[in-house]
C-alpha cells in the first residue's frame, strides 16, 4: 500500500464513522462492521469460490478446479474478452435450430406473421408469399382466422372465446412434453408468435446453462433488465428478439452510450415507452400538419421520463420535470416504420420539435433535427448522475445489496474517465479487495434464474426443452421478458426472500431431484441429493 | 441489508419452535363462531398510476372535456357508454357498472383528489412511498400495512398475507407475512423431503431465511385443510379470471375460513396508459378492461362475502393520478392527485368524499395535474384506527398527525 492508499483508505473509514454516528448507535455498530467486513479477504479458493458465483449462473461440477488450474486472474480476464472463449458448440447447435433468433424482425413478422401482416394478405394487401411451406402456413392461419370471424357472427363472442381456449390448451398440454425443436417446427406451423416469445425465453435459458461465456450472460441479463422493455406489450412480441441481439448484448462489455443509443432506436424500446408516437406540439408544427381528419396527436413524456430516470441519472439524479419535457421535445420523430410489419426505426422530420430546448442548463438551439436526441444521449451518458448510477447497480448485482461506497465511488470514476467503457468498470470492480471480500461472500440472494440455471449447471443436468424451466423461474416471481414495469426486476436480495418463492424453490428442487421437470435429466444415481438440497437455505445464496 | 425485518424477529418475544402445536393453531382451527371473527383489512394497489379522473368522472367539470376531446367519459345520459351518475357532479366508469348497487347501498365510498406530498412523477418512487407510508422518506425499511397488523397476542401464521409470487413492499417489516399465490398450491410436494426443509431453515444461521422458512412451514400447515376442499363462494358470486379476481378469491376463503387473517395485499397491474386509453367508446380499450376486471372482481368478493362484508373493509390506491389534459397520444402522461375507493366495514358509503381543486388551468397543480386535497395517509389512517382498531396512529404513519377531516370512516 503506498501513502496515498493509506490516507485514502483512512478518509474512508472516517468517513463511514461520521455517517455512522449519524444514524444512530445500532446503525452504527452496523455500518462499522460491514465496512470492516468489506476490508477481510478471502481466502484463494473462497476467492475462486466468489468469483464463480457472481460471474457466472452457477459453478458446474469441475469449474473451481479449472479456474485454479487457469489462474484466477488470467481466467477473469478472458470473461471479460468473451471472444477470446470458444463457444459451447452444443450450445451453438441449439440456438440454430430455433429459427426465430437470429431473423430480422422484418423477416419475423413475415415468416412468423402477425395478425396484421395476415389480414394485410386476406384483402389482398400484400401478396402471398411464394415460398410453398410459408405459404401452407399463411393459407392455414387464414382459414382459422376466417372461420374465427364466421363463428363469431354465428354464435357469439362467448362460443369464440371457449373455442380460442380450447385450442390454446389443448397445444400448451402438448407443449409441456415436446423438446424445443418438435415445439419451435410445430408453433412455427400453428402460432408462428408462441414461438418467437418461446424461442428467446428457451434460448436464454440455454445460453445461462450452457455457454462458456458466462460473465458475458450474466450482463446480457443485467442489462436487459436494466433497459427493460415487456415482451407481451403489442408489438414487442417480435421486436424483442432483435432488440436484446442487436441493441444490448453487442454492447455489454462495450461503451455504454452505444447500448443508450441503440435501445433509443432501437423499434421494441420505441414501441414499449410510446415515443414512437410522440410529435411536435409547437403551434407551427401543428397548422402544418393539420389534416381535417387526423386527430391532434403531441408529446409523450413516458420515455423522456424513464431515460433520465431509469436508464442514465437515477431518480435522484438530479432533473426535473422541465428537463422530462424539454428532452420529450428532443426526441419527438423518433419513431417506427409500421411496427405491427416489423419495421425500422425511422426518423420522421415532419413531426419533429425544431425550438430551442434547454436540457439539464445545456442549450440545443433551434433548428435541430434527430441529432437533438442524440446530444440528450451524450449529455446524459457523460453526467456524473449516470456514472454513480450505473456503478452502484453493478455492484448491487455483483457485490452486494449494499455495495461498499468506496467501491462504487472508483467504479464510478472509471467510468468517467474511460467515456463509459463497461468493461474497464467492470474489471475495477471484479478485481477490487471488496468483491473478494467476507462482506460480499454469501451475500446475495439468488435470482429465480440464478437458482434455477445454477441448479441446472451444477447437477450436469441435460435439457432438451426449457420451457419447463422457465415455468419454474415465473412460479418464483420473475418470468423473463415479463417484467410489464420499465423498472425492471430488483437487484436486491430482499425482493425474493418470501415463502410463496421459498415454497417454489423446495418444490422445484424435489422435482429436479425426481426427474420429474420435462425436458430436464439429470443422473439420479450421482445428483438426486444434490439437487434435493437445493431446496434447503445454503443453496439460496450466492 | 441484513435488515430490520430480520433482526427484530430474531429478538422478537414468544417465538414459537418449529413442530410445537402453538395455541393459536388451536384456537384458529376451533374458532368458527363469530368469537373467532377479526376484523379484516385488504388494500389493494393499481400498479402503474390509474388514471382517476376517467375512473370517478367530474362530469360537472367543463374543463375536464375541454382538457380531454378524445377520452373523456361522455356525461351520463343513460346509454351505457357513458358515465354512471353518483351524485350530479360525479360519475362512475360505466365499465364498473358492477359496483353502482354497492355505492347504493353505501357499503362503497370515494374520496377524490387524494395523493402524496411528495411530488415526485416517478412510478417507482411513488410506490414505495405509498408502500412504506413514509412519502419522500427512502430510508424507511417497512411498510405501513405491516407496522399496521394489531399486536394481539395470538398471532396466526397468515394474519398478514400478500397475494402473489413476491412479499409486497407494504407487508415486509417486523411482523410476519406470507407471500402466497394460491391456496391449493401452497405446500411442499413431498412429505419428507419437507420435513428436511423444515429442519434445515430452522437450523440457519441464516436469520432472513430462518424467519421466512418459519413462516412458510407454519403457513403450509394452518392452510392444511383449506388445501383439500374445493372453495366455492357464497351467494353465486363468480370471481374474473384475471390476477385480481384469483387474488381476492384467495383472500375471501382465508378470512372465511377464521384463520386468523388480518390485513391481505393484492395487486393489479397495467395502468399507465400513456396511448389510446379508451377506444372507440368507453366501453372499449385498456382502460375499460382493466376496470371491469377491477369492478368485477370487488363486486364478487362483496357478493361472496355476504353478510360476514361488516368485518371486511377494502381500500384501494394507486401511486399518483394522470394529466388532467390528454397527451399527444390519446392518453395521459403523469400527473398527481387520484382517487381511492372504500368498500365494506362501518362505512358512511354512497358518497364521493374529498374537496374538489377543480381543474380549470390555475386550480391545477403545476398547471397540469389534478391537485392532491386529502393526503392518502388520511385515508389509509381512518381505516387503520376506525376498522382495525389501531390507535397508535404515529406507529403507522411516523410524522402524520393527520386532518382528522375525513368523516367516511365514521
Amino acid at each position: 500500500m503506498n501513502l496515498q492508499t493509506v490516507l485514502r483508505v483512512k478518509t474512508l473509514a472516517a468517513a463511514a464513522v461520521v455517517m455512522a454516528v449519524a444514524l444512530g448507535p445500532l446503525a452504527a455498530k452496523k455500518v462499522a462492521s460491514d465496512a470492516a467486513k468489506f476490508r477481510q479477504k478471502l481466502a484463494g479458493d473462497k476467492q475462486i469460490e466468489q468469483a464463480l458465483s457472481r460471474m457466472t449462473f452457477g459453478a458446474r461440477p469441475g469449474d473451481a478446479a479449472a479456474v485454479k488450474k487457469q489462474g484466477l486472474k488470467k481466467w477473469i480476464e478472458s470473461q471479460l474478452n468473451p471472444t477470446s472463449i470458444s463457444e459451447n458448440p452444443e450450445l451453438e447447435a441449439k440456438l440454430t435450430k430455433m429459427g426465430t433468433l437470429g431473423l430480422s424482425t422484418e423477416e419475423l413478422a413475415l415468416k412468423y406473421p402477425t395478425p396484421q401482416v395476415l389480414t394485410a394478405v386476406a384483402m389482398g394487401r400484400m401478396p402471398m408469399p411464394e415460398d410453398p411451406d410459408l405459404r401452407e402456413v399463411y393459407e392455414r392461419l387464414s382459414e382459422r382466422y376466417k372461420a374465427r370471424i364466421e363463428r363469431k357472427k354465428t354464435k357469439g363472442e362467448e362460443d369464440e372465446e371457449e373455442v380460442k381456449k380450447a385450442n390454446e390448451d389443448r397445444i400448451r398440454r402438448r407443449i409441456g412434453t415436446m423438446t424445443t425443436e418438435e415445439r419451435s417446427e410445430a408453433l412455427r406451423k400453428l402460432a408462428p408468435q408462441q414461438a418467437v416469445a418461446g424461442e428467446i425465453t428457451e434460448a436464454k435459458i440455454y445460453r445461462a446453462v450452457m455457454s462458456e461465456r458466462q460473465l458475458s450472460e450474466v450482463l446480457a441479463d443485467f442489462w436487459f433488465n436494466h433497459f427493460n422493455i415487456y415482451i407481451d406489450k403489442g408489438a414487442d412480441k417480435w421486436l424483442t428478439t432483435a432488440y436484446e441481439r442487436d441493441a444490448i448484448r453487442p454492447y455489454v462489455l462495450g461503451n455504454f452510450k452505444d447500448m443508450v443509443k441503440a435501445t433509443a432506436q432501437s423499434p421494441a424500446m420505441l414501441f414499449y415507452l410510446d415515443n414512437w408516437q410522440s410529435v411536435s406540439e409547437a403551434p407551427a408544427d401543428r397548422t402544418r400538419r393539420a389534416a381535417p381528419k387526423a386527430r391532434a396527436r403531441g408529446l409523450n413524456e413516458n420515455y423522456a421520463r424513464e431515460l433520465m430516470e431509469l436508464h442514465t441519472l437515477g431518480v435522484d439524479g438530479g432533473y426535473t420535470q422541465k428537463d422530462v419535457q424539454e428532452v420529450a421535445r428532443c426526441f419527438t420523430g423518433w419513431s417506427i416504420d409500421d411496427p405491427n410489419r416489423g419495421g425500422k426505426f425511422k426518423f420522421n422530420e415532419r413531426v419533429h420539435d425544431k425550438g430551442e430546448k434547454v436540457v439539464l442548463g445545456v442549450t440545443i438551439p433551434a433548428g435541430g433535427g434527430m441529432e437533438d436526441g442524440l446530444k440528450v444521449i451524450d449529455i446524459l451518458a457523460a453526467h456524473p448522475s449516470t456514472a454513480k448510477f450505473l456503478s452502484r447497480k453493478l455492484a448491487q448485482r455483483f457485490v452486494a445489496d449494499e455495495p461498499p461506497v468506496a467501491l462504487v465511488a472508483r467504479m464510478a470514476a472509471t467510468f468517467t474517465k474511460t467515456n463509459g467503457d463497461l468493461k474497464a468498470v467492470m474489471r475495477t470492480m471484479l478485481t477490487s479487495q471488496e468483491f473478494f471480500s467476507a462482506g460480499a461472500f454469501h451475500a446475495k440472494m439468488k435470482s429465480p434464474l440464478e437458482m434455477v440455471a445454477g441448479a441446472l449447471r451444477a447437477t450436469g443436468a441435460t435439457v432438451t426443452s426449457a420451457i419447463p424451466a422457465s415455468q419454474a423461474i415465473a412460479n418464483m416471481g420473475q418470468p423473463l421478458y415479463r417484467k410489464q414495469e420499465p423498472t425492471g426486476y430488483s437487484n436486491n436480495g430482499e425482493e425474493w426472500v418470501n415463502s410463496a418463492g421459498l415454497l417454489a424453490r423446495m418444490n422445484f428442487a424435489i422435482a429436479l431431484s425426481e426427474n420429474k421437470i420435462n425436458g430436464v435429466k439429470i443422473d439420479k444415481d450421482k445428483y438426486a441429493t444434490t439437487a434435493k438440497s437445493m431446496g434447503a437455505p445454503e443453496w439460496q445464496r450466492r | 441489508m441484513a435488515t430490520r425485518r430480520a433482526f427484530l424477529r430474531n429478538s422478537g418475544v414468544a417465538m414459537f419452535g418449529i413442530g410445537a402445536s402453538p395455541i393459536w393453531l388451536e384456537r384458529a382451527m376451533a374458532a368458527s363462531n363469530a368469537g373467532g371473527r377479526k376484523k379484516v383489512l385488504v388494500a389493494i394497489f393499481q400498479r402503474g398510476a390509474a388514471d382517476g379522473l376517467n375512473i370517478v368522472v367530474p362530469h360537472g367539470e367543463k374543463a375536464y372535456y375541454a382538457g380531454r376531446p378524445g377520452i373523456a367519459i361522455p356525461k351520463p345520459d343513460g346509454k351505457e357508454t357513458s358515465a354512471i351518475d353518483l351524485d350530479g357532479f360525479f360519475g362512475l366508469n360505466p365499465n364498473l357498472k358492477a359496483l353502482k348497487p354497492i355505492f347504493d347501498e353505501k357499503k362503497l365510498a370515494m374520496v377524490h383528489a387524494c395523493g402524496s406530498p411528495d411530488p415526485t412523477r416517478s412510478h417507482f418512487d411513488a410506490q414505495d412511498y405509498m408502500e412504506s407510508g413514509t412519502p419522500g422518506l427512502k430510508a424507511t425499511r417497512d411498510g405501513w400495512m405491516n407496522r399496521a397488523v394489531p399486536n394481539a397476542a395470538e398471532q396466526s401464521p397468515i394474519r398478514a398475507v400478500s397475494l402473489g409470487p413476491v412479499l409486497s413492499r407494504t407487508l415486509r417489516g417486523a411482523n410476519s407475512a406470507v407471500a402466497l399465490n394460491n391456496v391449493r398450491d401452497f405446500q411442499v410436494k413431498d412429505k419428507m423431503a419437507s420435513e428436511d426443509y423444515m429442519s434445515r431453515y430452522a437450523a440457519s444461521v441464516d436469520t432472513q431465511l430462518k424467519g421466512t422458512g418459519k413462516e412458510t412451514f407454519e403457513a403450509i400447515r394452518l392452510l392444511e385443510t383449506l388445501r383439500k376442499a374445493e372453495y366455492q363462494p357464497g351467494n353465486g358470486a363468480s370471481y374474473p379470471g384475471g390476477r385480481l379476481g384469483t387474488s381476492l378469491k384467495q383472500i375471501a376463503q382465508m378470512i372465511k375460513a377464521d384463520a386468523g387473517l388480518e390485513v391481505a395485499f393484492a395487486d393489479l397491474g397495467g395502468w399507465d396508459h400513456h396511448v389510446n386509453e379508451v377506444g372507440q367508446t368507453a366501453l372499449v380499450g385498456p382502460l375499460a378492461n382493466l376496470l371491469t376486471e377491477f369492478g368485477d372482481s370487488l363486486a364478487a368478493f362483496y357478493r361472496d362475502l355476504g353478510t360476514r362484508m361488516e368485518d371486511v373493509m377494502v381500500v384501494t390506491m394507486s401511486e399518483f393520478g394522470r394529466t388532467a389534459r390528454e397527451n399527444g397520444n390519446r392518453g395521459t402522461d403523469h400527473g398527481h392527485a387520484n382517487v381511492m375507493f372504500a368498500m365494506g366495514g362501518n362505512l358512511q358509503g354512497g358518497k364521493v368524499y374529498g374537496e374538489w381543486p377543480g381543474l380549470e388551468r390555475e386550480q391545477l397543480y403545476e398547471q397540469r395535474d389534478l391537485d392532491v386535497t386529502t393526503d392518502f395517509r388520511d385515508v389509509l389512517g381512518g381505516v387503520v384506527k376506525r376498522h382495525l382498531g389501531q390507535p397508535d396512529l404515529a406507529r403507522v404513519f411516523p410524522g402524520f398527525a393527520g386532518s382528522g377531516k375525513l368523516k367516511v370512516f365514521g
